[in-house]
């Protein structure tokens, strides 16, 4: 076993477990903090594919942003169902059942396919794929419509996000 | 060498994890949690078939991009759903929101 491969078991090992616990936790806030985790992992992975901004993307965005936000929902929605005795609902013994069962037939069919097991192929390492990728995004010929439509996408949602959020004036009585 | 199918492997493992998440838990926050659980084994696929498969364009690099802003777009709308369903209603629980059920 190679180090890169070690590297890997661990990160998908992390992810693994991480995930596990952000499904079962009864404690929300354990749950997110698991979340944050099993993000990093992913960055772990996304440094081992040489998609290096990526990574970067992956904490800044998802960890730092997206993570956040969901501890700070946790916080404000702090309910009467973690006082429950289970924080899934009755049907979860089947829904695992018909998780696994997706697994497996996942891996059945993608283990048919004649590039499973491809090998990486060799890339010059003095090539810039952050370059290669900003210059995709916003050339007429690559990316720029659906680099802008994502432009559009994110401002509507931040506005729609206040407007839902904010408290109205009735709601206050 | 790690070969491509540990990637996809690990990628259906977490897709899965995160379904199960989506469809069993009864808080709507830890239902959101489900979903970017699916979304990063999506990136995962992506970043890896364009590193094994089609190096030499940058193509699934920039689809993860779009990929990380649907994600943040959803989250946003996603907890302001939540919040607002949370002020109207004191619960979060998806059981309990059943107004438009019939």
């Amino acid at each position: 076993m190679t180090g890169l491969q070690a590297v890997f078991l661990l990160a998908a090992a992390t992810i693994l477990f991480s995930a596990y616990m952000v499904v079962t936790r009864n404690n929300l806030i354990h749950a997110a903090l698991f979340l944050v985790l099993g993000l990093f992992g992913v960055a772990v992975l996304f440094v081992l594919l040489e998609a290096g901004f990526l990574a970067v993307i992956q904490i800044l965005v998802y960890i730092g942003a997206i993570a956040i936000l969901m501890i700070f929902a946790v916080m404000l929605t702090r309910g009467d169902v973690e006082n429950l005795p289970s924080p899934n609902n009755a049907n979860s013994g089947w829904i695992a059942l018909l998780s696994v069962l997706f697994f497996s037939s996942l891996v059945l069919l993608i283990s048919s396919w004649p590039e499973f097991n491809a090998v990486r192929p060799y890339i010059d390492p003095t090539r810039d794929t952050v370059v290669e990728l900003g210059v995709a995004l916003v050339s007429p010929e690559a990316f720029v419509i659906p680099f802008e439509v994502a432009s559009v996408l994110l401002l509507a949602a931040m506005i729609g996000a206040i407007m839902i959020a904010r408290p109205q004036k009735k709601d206050k009585s | 060498m790690i070969p491509l199918s540990w990637y996809l492997a690990l990628a259906a493992a977490l897709f899965c994890i995160g379904f199960y998440g989506v469809l069993s838990r009864k808080n709507a926050v830890a239902i959101l949690m489900g979903i970017e659980l699916m979304l990063n084994a999506v990136n995962i696929n992506l970043v890896a078939f364009w590193r094994y498969l089609s190096p030499e364009n940058i193509n699934g690099q920039a689809f993860a991009v779009v990929v990380f802003a649907v994600a943040a777009a959803e989250v946003a709308v996603g907890l302001a759903l939540v919040i607002s369903i949370y002020r109207r209603r004191k619960t979060v629980s998806a059981g309990e929101i059943d107004l438009m059920k019939w």
